[in-house]
């Protein structure tokens, strides 16, 4: 019950020069931040640019090896996570901490720090309406989280952190799993409630729209050191995309070729498939992708588009309908695979592409280890020519990591996606299965990314683009489909169409 | 995970964190760990002999004698590591493919008595390779089936395959035990009840200039040959893939079911290879005997060994010695022929515990560090 009733207000926060050193690394050098109380502010850097290290530092789960923490302009002392909590600092993660077999009210009673051993149901309930009551918006609290959207499981992590009486609110880049909508929704609601002095908000992002919609202030880190700060008002994204990669190249993506009466390569046609509780999750798709072209298919999570890729990749079942290429009836085995040419960038690559404690150069091996040079008489498997091919393709596509020999699990998040991408697209690819391939990258991975996309459709594959990013689709479809309840719910050219229009669909409000 | 990829980029400046050198560091790191925790269960097994009052450096320096000290124990000593290997590969194998499980004592039992009852129509007729070949074969066949059948369970149903393996072994033994005692029981053994014994020209013979059998040869075979099947062979490639993370591996067109069914089978064929060699080598009949825990040792060994084919050899040795030891720790100490069990026990127990260490001692891994979000 600790602090329900209490009228805490925000607090602001100042770090001044943290410094922490790994062995003989410096991941974080004499930064620097100030958070005013009642402010939202942006912490923005590129992967590795230490801004989860700060984060962690100011938490509590890291000690720094300089610098302090000013809470209120009082110095304070965090060494843990618990402390943290105490001095009113609150964090929501990139993925969800919400226990998904018990409901939104339980997951609020639990989180507590010192809840009673005896809980009783009746006064929390109440006092959970009561709370409810006081906030700006609400999430479902009598079913289980996992059967909650990821708008609301977000929103209900953020009321997890209200619940609990914090008044600093740390968010790392909490749109990455929600829809344009849901994010819009998410963050204006924070918006209004540090607008009002509610609660103050440090948001970690890599989306320039997200800090010019709702930010105050930002501050840029790169390479573990401050680059820059300042009001968002007055900072342009040219000056925030340059604070952030200082002179990295980015890479330019090449324009879009015309292809002009393109066959069609992949035809999915009338497949159905079950969910893992065994109702339809996809229900009838129709859909034919042209030689040459991105076929983005947009969609709240959820709605049947992660099985139509696990359909099309192999990992799902097809309970019914026909899988064609160039004409020919395909099933997603190796075989097939190999011989019509299909790849594809899953989302989570550590989770659906990589295995974890294997090392680089067998994780880039995956699609040809059983084909000479790395297979010989077809069963001998030869560590050679697979470690060549390895450094070759790392080079290529600039993997960073320590040796071909280090498992990919050592890897950043933008580093693994690169060495799938190396694996997947760098033989001839006809067709290419891509689902939320850019999900929690940074600015220069997300562009390198895209590009190579953009090039392997102008070289005539045919693409299907799965993305909970809308910016993404528009950015690279040719067309665009909206599915809904397993269903395509609207499919047309990307020209004809605008977000407003797919955003109604997505929604379900299509007619 | 942000701060990986900078330290990654700093570690590959360094000389010692060259390919050669992580490599070196993660093999020396699978040694270390299991022999600490050798040591360390010794240390406390020491402590348990301490509070019996009885003498540690006697304990050890018996087990040295009864399992490596002369001839004779080394006879001994291998004799129990030949099945002891067979069992380890049986658990090894399906942890290639990230699978737990235990039922090599199942199907050595099985395998064994199958092997037992193929000879009985053909014992003393005059055609002992016919009749070896069919128990070999039979042996093998059922020992496959009965793991396969753990396989098939857990990737067609979802049953856990470490519940099903270690239920499939007991039924395994009332299976052999409901036929020993019935049907195919021996009328002229005034013994325990037992399937009609081989003649002694029979059975399987020894090693040249050494009193093992046959077993032990086939035994390192099976690991040598294991080894290269997991480890250098495409379909051991992809059954790592397939261990390490199913998804993956599906959507590499991998056919992970049937990966599965055929690493089940080869791991059966072992334990079954196991329990052919106790029936036509040592036993030379299928009774209650059979089932003496080759199977669970196994277990131990595969862990201990990290289930590496090759590390299964040396560790099956001093496991068998130590079993070979039990004797004359009995006699000599006056402790029961079960303490042996309990170092096994206890042995496991730290084993699973070390685990924890692995990827975390900067000895190793010069990087080591916990901050992976």
């Amino acid at each position: 019950m600790t602090g329900m009733t209490s009228e805490r207000r925000a607090i602001g926060l100042e770090a001044v020069k943290m410094r922490k050193v790994f062995g003989g690394l410096v991941a974080l050098d004499d930064v620097s931040l100030k958070v005013p109380a009642g402010t939202f502010h942006a912490l923005l850097g590129e992967n590795g640019a230490g801004k989860s290290t700060l984060v962690k530092c100011i938490m509590g789960f890291y000690k720094p090896d300089g610098g302090q923490v000013l809470v209120d302009g009082r110095q304070s002392a965090i060494a843990n996570p618990r402390e943290a909590a105490e001095a009113g600092i609150g964090m929501v993660y990139q993925h969800f901490t919400l226990v998904p077999s018990l409901t939104g009210a339980e997951n609020l009673v639990v989180s507590r720090p010192r809840g009673s051993q005896i809980i009783d149901w009746k006064t929390e309930h109440a006092a959970l309406e009561e709370f409810l009551a006081r906030m700006p918006f609400r999430a479902p609290l009598d079913k289980p989280v996992h059967m909650l959207s990821a708008g609301e499981k977000q929103k209900l992590e953020i009321l997890k952190q209200l619940f609990l009486d914090q008044r600093f609110i740390i968010l790392d880049e909490p749109t990455s799993v929600l829809t344009p909508d849901e994010a819009d929704e998410v963050l204006g609601l924070l918006r209004g409630m540090t607008k009002r002095g509610d609660v103050t908000v440090l948001m970690i992002t890599h989306k320039f729209r997200e800090v010019q919609a709702f930010a105050d202030d930002l501050t840029v880190l790169r390479k573990g050191g401050y680059a820059g700060s300042g009001k968002v008002s007055e900072t342009s994204i040219d000056a925030m995309a340059k604070m952030m990669i200082g002179d990295t190249q980015i890479r330019e993506r090449a324009a879009r070729v015309a292809h002009k009466d393109a066959p069609v390569t992949l035809d999915i046609a009338g497949v159905c498939a079950d969910a893992d509780d065994g109702r339809a999750a996809v229900d009838g798709i129709n859909l034919k992708i042209h030689a040459g072209e991105i076929v983005g298919i947009a969609g709240v999570s959820g709605n049947g588009q992660s099985a139509l890729v696990e359909v099309l990749s192999g990992q799902r079942p097809m309970r019914e309908g026909q899988l064609t290429i160039k004409g020919a009836d395909f099933l997603p085995s190796r075989q097939s695979m190999a011989k019509y040419k299909v790849f594809g960038l899953p989302e989570e690559p550590l989770k659906n592409a990589a295995v974890p404690n294997m090392t680089v150069a067998e994780n880039i091996a995956f699609r040809t280890f059983d084909q000479p040079p790395i297979a010989k008489l077809g069963w001998w498997l030869s560590a050679g020519p697979m470690r060549k091919r390895a450094q070759e393709l790392i080079a290529r596509y600039r993997v960073k990591t320590p040796s071909a020999d280090a498992p990919i699990a050592a890897l950043s998040g933008g580093n693994v996606q690169r060495a799938v991408l190396a694996r997947e697209l760098s033989s001839e690819v006809d067709v290419l299965i891509v689902a939320n391939p850019c999900f929690g990258l940074d600015f220069a991975s997300v562009e390198e990314i895209r590009a190579q996309i953009m090039d392997q459709r102008n070289r005539g594959a045919a693409v299907l683009l799965v993305s909970e990013d809308l910016d993404e689709i528009l950015s690279l479809s040719d067309r665009v489909a909206v599915m809904s309840e397993g269903k395509i719910a609207y499919v047309e050219e990307i020209g004809k169409t605008d977000r407003a229009t797919i955003g109604h669909h997505m929604a379900g409000h299509g007619h | 995970m942000t701060d990986i990829a900078r330290s990654a980029s700093a570690a590959s400046q360094s000389v010692f964190d060259s390919d050669w050198m992580i490599r070196v560091r993660r093999g020396s790191e699978a040694l270390a760990i299991p022999i600490a925790a050798l040591l360390v269960s010794a240390l406390l097994f020491s402590i348990f002999l301490l509070a019996l009052g009885k003498s540690p450096a006697q304990f050890y320096q018996l087990i040295w004698l009864g399992g490596f000290g002369t001839g004779f124990s080394w006879s001994n000593t291998l004799l129990r590591a030949a099945p002891v290997m067979l069992t380890a590969l049986a658990v090894a194998i399906p942890a290639r493919l990230g699978l737990t499980m235990i039922g090599g004592e199942g199907a050595l039992v099985l395998g064994g008595f199958t092997a037992a009852a193929i000879a009985i129509p053909m014992i003393g007729g005059g055609a002992p390779i016919v009749m070896h070949v069919l128990m070999f074969a039979g042996a093998l066949a059922v020992g496959a089936a009965w793991v396969g059948i753990a396989g098939a369970l857990r990737q067609f149903r979802g049953v856990n395959e470490t519940i099903s393996t270690l239920l499939l072994s007991y039924i395994a033994i009332a299976i052999m035990n409901f036929f020993v005692e019935g049907a195919l029981r021996d009328p002229a053994d005034p013994n325990k009840p037992s399937t009609k014994a081989l003649e002694s020209v029979e059975m399987i013979g020894k090693l040249p200039g050494i009193d093992v059998h046959w077993g032990l040869v086939f035994a390192i075979v099976a690991c040598v040959a294991v080894y290269v099947l997991m480890f250098r062979t495409t379909f051991g490639f992809a059954c790592k893939i397939a261990g390490g993370n199913a998804r993956a591996a599906l959507a590499q067109g991998l056919p992970v079911g049937r990966l599965v069914i055929v690493a089940t089978l080869i791991a059966g064929a072992c334990a079954g290879m196991a329990g052919y060699f106790e029936i036509a080598a040592v036993h030379g009949k299928a009774n209650a005997s059979l089932a003496s825990g080759y199977g669970f040792t196994g277990i131990l060994v595969a862990f201990l060994a990290r289930q590496h084919p090759l590390a299964i050899m040396p560790v099956a040795i001093l496991f068998g010695g130590i079993a070979a030891a039990g004797g004359i720790i009995q006699r000599r100490m006056g402790l029961p022929d079960a303490t042996v069990l309990l170092l096994q026990g206890l042995t496991f127990v730290v084993l699973l515990a070390s685990e924890t260490f692995y990827g975390r001692l900067t000895l190793f891994n010069p990087k080591a560090r916990t901050d992976r979000t």
